[in-house]
């Protein structure tokens, strides 16, 4: 039996301030300085250097693991020499089967899915602290650890195992030099002195402490301030459930719990037993060689191993036989006693035997339901166990899952013993280990069985990701005069048309029906023709209940196509939270709002646009207005996106001259917008630059003769042709300044975008002040893709800024021919209130999403810029130094 | 005064320039080109050199270090005491 005074295992370590004498200083220094360099060295070595070494040192570990645990016994007078030596095996043999072929030098792994690398960068010098508990083979194993890692140790022993520990450190040593290891790679206080901890714990060139051992050792480490792996206490509770495997469970815990004397912390404390497995348990531990004290016995046992003051073990009982304990605390037992069981009522300081005992001492708890033996086992969780271990014997899978959810355990050993099991390797599959990370709960930065890649500061090398793309469209589109008619091929039993009065009285909806085959049941819905509202949508989707819809035609402009959009959503999805689908994104892909994907309705959405302009029938997008909170509500998603689209230019014959030109502009700046967006692609580079072309061509034919059949096809084209452009590459900062200040002064979406335009295009082409965030870009390319435009439509220009230059000056000659006044000022709003508006409407403008996708990020002083330069029109605007100093 | 190392026996060399150092001039170039790794005997030897320079105001530099080695001198604190050229 050993003292309480020569067995500190739990005695708290406090930090010394104190800095040791010089001569210790000097010796200290020595050390650090010898593990600085040979870390430095080590840093040269190849892979297969450091794993020739580690094979030495495991053989070399292997060949003196009795030695090695003879010295600890005879060292610590603790444990079990046999349970040692097989502590030291798994140390070796087990630690290297873990990381023989483990990458630890240069890559380590690699993703190439996910463009990764992972490289290993060595920690450097490694104070370790050794608990007396498991001295050498917790020498043999940080050494295996190290040298596969290629730090440098400096261990320090507790002060009752530094014999036992610098031997295993020696040997190690010896071995690894002697494999080419760098000198002084590993050195070993002579002496252990809290002074000398302390030092080193804070010492600028020691990079990282390894501190296994108790909770004071385990604070010392983390109050240094440096990197700690800070590993310490537990106090494992056991759950034997009712279906367990009895005999198989008993023999676990015994073998656990008498592993080495109980020193092994994951070892169990607290049994709780279910009522029904109670007493055939502890017969069965009696039979198998258990004493299962009475209530004289177990207070006895309370009173004699637990410190009343400081409610912990007493160190004199840790790692000792239980009939040594029982001889020294006066309890007659059997000589062959393996473990004293002790009933208790109980978890608490009322209860002192509830707590960690790191010998074979187990508390037992009779449970008389699953809920109150899980609750027993958390508070013996919480008893001075938290993140460490916990284990179970059940074959109910659910109850191990609960259990597993419940205990707050880094380790959660499922029908095996528990010490055994969490070193890890030998009953189940948890990494070997001889350091068990407990968490938050125990004060620890990590769960996990601490092993090599603690070890290792392991560096990402992350390459620039393509991101997948997409181009998203309607199933079909269909254009050209009468392209209606392919209406006509979709079987429907029940068709709701949506419409506005206009459109109805011009005899649109007539031709419309005349394509929808005879036995299809037709409603025509009429709407207000103005962005819907929710209750417009709501009305709509009455509607579509009332008719037992299966297809909508969708027959107007943006407003009743997007009407119809959110209709159709509505109808198929009526929980939609219209709210919660507006919610702002970046990234399509990970949207934390997604668009219901469970329908009880479903209809077909055919779109028939009698604009040419937003190409709404082939867009996912959708704008609701709130008049109750005066706001739009702008959903998008590829869901709402028609199924059908009919681009048909019969209905837009007789578009007033305005609307075409409205239209037309609207059609050019989504083009313009989305070929230099971040988001653009081949695929939709291909559509914008078409639609450009198309409405250069063609706009101001249809725009001067109305009745010019072609003029007008190809701008129906060229609005759908762009649309599937921006569809997929988005708009830009045009669109939010036009969203803002159209909204604010009434003026139409298209002669808002119009007014803006040009100042836009000569904004994205000069250098950034800011260059926005763009994966899909290879630099900064929208001055180019405006020369490209340029010279796809033959502006002319010797180099890319006479040609975006030109591009903007056939921009304005063509607002020109179209009429569009070429200053807001022109729209007779005076200066003194377009002064006081644009504070709200950069604030508005810089909320608008569009933007998100511009090639330039727009600062809120550029937007003021921007919109004083559309105020005043060709000529160059001084921005108003009040608003400009409010952005500043 | 430029000296070529041979990796092969890179601690009497370095040994011998520490010595060179007591009786030559005031600059030292020192041939890394042929040397891929350093041990720690060699690291104790830079650092005698790096001594016995800044006692005598002597300026060593040292040429074609590969990175590792480099490296190697950073985390010992040595590469701020030399000049390196490639």
């Amino acid at each position: 039996m050993v003292t309480s005074e020569s067995v500190q295992v739990r005695v708290q370590i406090p930090l010394a301030t104190e800095n040791p004498s010089e001569e210790r200083t000097a010796y200290l220094e020595g050390l650090v300085r010898q593990a600085r360099v040979a870390a430095a060295v080590f840093t040269q070595f190849t892979q297969e250097d450091v794993d020739r070494i580690v094979k030495s040192m495991v053989l070399a570990g292997l060949g003196q693991a009795q030695n090695l645990a003879r010295l600890a016994v005879e060292e610590t007078r603790l444990g079990v020499m046999e349970d040692k030596v097989i502590k030291n095996m798994v140390a070796t043999e087990f630690a290297y089967n873990y990381v023989k072929d483990k990458r630890t030098v240069g890559i380590i792994r690699e993703y190439p899915e996910r463009n990764l690398v992972e490289l290993a960068e060595p920690i450097g010098v490694i104070f370790s602290l050794i608990p007396i508990t498991n001295p050498t083979s917790t020498v043999l194993f940080k050494c295996v650890m190290a040298i596969k890692t290629r730090n440098a140790v400096i261990f320090s022993p507790h002060p009752k195992a530094g014999r036992c520990g610098a031997e295993a450190v020696k040997i190690m040593y010896e071995a690894a030099i002697k494999h080419g290891a760098p000198e002084g790679v590993f050195t070993c206080l002579e002496s252990h002195n809290l002074q000398e901890n302390a030092y080193l714990m804070r010492h600028k060139d020691v990079a990282l402490i390894d501190a296994t051992g108790g909770p004071g050792a385990v604070k010392a480490a983390y109050s240094s301030g440096k990197p700690a792996l800070g590993v310490g206490p537990g106090n494992t509770p056991v759950y034997l459930e009712k279906t367990a495997d009895l005999k198989t469970a008993i023999v676990d815990i015994i073998i656990s719990k008498t592993f080495d004397n109980g020193t092994i912390c994951a070892s169990e404390q607290t049994v709780v037993i279910d009522d029904e497995l109670y007493d055939r348990a502890l017969e069965t531990f009696a039979h198998l060689g258990a004493h299962i004290c009475n209530e004289n016995e177990t207070k006895l046992l309370a009173r004699t191993l637990i410190d009343a003051r400081t409610g912990c073990m007493q160190p004199m009982a840790i790692g000792q036989k239980a009939t040594d304990i029982a001889r020294f605390i006066g309890l007659s037992v059997e000589p062959n006693t393996k473990l004293l069981i002790a009933p208790i009522q109980g978890v608490g300081p009322e209860h002192p035997l509830s707590v960690e005992k790191l010998f074979p001492v187990l508390a037992v708890y009779r449970a008389r339901s699953v809920d109150e033996a899980l609750k027993v086992c958390v508070d013996v969780n919480h008893c001075g166990g938290l993140g460490h271990t916990a284990v179970i014997f059940s074959r109910d899978d659910d109850v191990i899952r609960k259990f597993g959810a419940t205990m707050n355990a880094g380790r959660i050993i499922v029908n095996s013993p528990g010490s055994i099991g969490a070193l890890g390797g030998v009953y189940n599959d948890l990494v070997p280990t001889f350091a068990f990370g407990c968490g938050t709960g125990g004060g620890n930065s990590t769960t996990d069985n601490v092993n090599i890649y603690h070890y290792l500061n392991i560096k990402r090398l992350a390459r620039r990701t393509q991101n997948h793309m997409w181009f998203r469209i309607p199933n079909q589109i269909y254009f050209n005069m009468n392209a209606v008619e392919n209406v006509r091929q979709f079987p429907s039993r029940s068709t709701v048309v949506i419409t506005n009065a206009a459109l109805e009285r011009a005899g649109h909806v007539d031709v419309v029906r005349r394509s929808i085959p005879p036995q299809t049941h037709v409603h025509v819905s009429v709407i207000p023709d103005a962005e819907p509202e929710l209750k417009v949508v709501l009305q709509g989707v009455q509607d579509l209940n009332f008719y037992k819809a299966d297809q909508i035609i969708a027959l107007g402009g943006g407003s009743v196509i997007d009407a119809a959009k959110i209709m159709k959503l509505k109808y198929e999805s009526p929980d939609a939270d219209m709210e919660e689908l507006a919610t702002p994104f970046l990234d399509l892909r990970k949207r934390v709002v997604q668009y219901p994907t469970e329908k009880i309705n479903r209809a077909q959405l055919i779109a028939i646009s009698t604009t040419s302009g937003t190409g709404s029938e082939v867009t996912p997008f959708a704008v609701l207005t709130d008049n109750e909170h005066a706001r739009k509500v702008t959903l998008a998603d590829y869901s709402l996106t028609p199924d059908v689209a009919i681009v048909d230019p019969q209905f837009v014959m007789t578009m007033p001259k305005n609307l075409t030109a409205d239209t037309g502009i609207d059609c050019l700046t989504h083009a313009l917008e989305a070929g230099v967006s971040n988001y653009a692609s081949p695929y939709t580079d291909a559509n914008a630059m078409q639609a450009i072309r198309l409405v250069f061509k063609y706009l101001p034919m249809a725009y001067e003769n109305p009745s010019d059949e072609v003029a007008r096809s190809m701008m129906h084209n060229a609005a759908c042709i762009a649309a599937l452009a921006f569809s997929n590459a988005s708009v830009g900062v045009n669109h939010a300044l036009a969203h803002a200040f159209g909204a604010r002064f009434h003026v139409a979406h298209g002669r808002a975008n119009a007014l803006m335009l040009p100042h836009v295009i000569a904004y994205n082409a000069a250098v950034p002040t800011k260059f926005m965030p763009s994966p899909y870009q290879q630099g900064y390319v929208a001055h180019k893709k405006y020369a490209t435009v340029a010279d796809l439509l033959g502006f002319g220009g010797q180099n890319v800024e006479e040609k975006v230059g030109n591009l903007i000056a056939a921009t304005e000659q063509l607002l020109n021919r179209l009429g569009f006044p070429r200053s807001i000022a022109e729209l007779g709003i005076s200066k003194q209130e377009f002064e006081r508006a644009v504070p709200e409407l950069v604030k508005t403008a810089f909320d608008d999403p569009s933007w998100r996708s511009n090639p330039r990020m727009p600062l809120m002083g550029e937007l003021v810029e921007l919109f004083w330069k559309a105020y005043e029109g060709r000529k160059p605007a001084n921005v108003s130094p009040t608003t400009q100093q409010q952005y500043a | 005064m430029l000296i070529t190392l041979d990796e092969k026996q890179l601690v009497p060399d370095l040994q011998e320039m520490c010595q060179k150092l007591d009786t030559s001039g005031t600059e030292l170039v020192v041939d890394f080109s042929a040397v891929r790794r350093i041990d720690s005997n060699a690291v104790r030897v830079i650092e005698e050199l790096a001594q016995k320079a800044e006692n005598k105001a002597a300026k060593v530099v040292l040429r074609g270090v590969d990175v590792d080695i480099y490296k190697v001198l950073k985390l010992v604190k040595l590469a701020s005491r030399f000049s390196f050229v490639a």
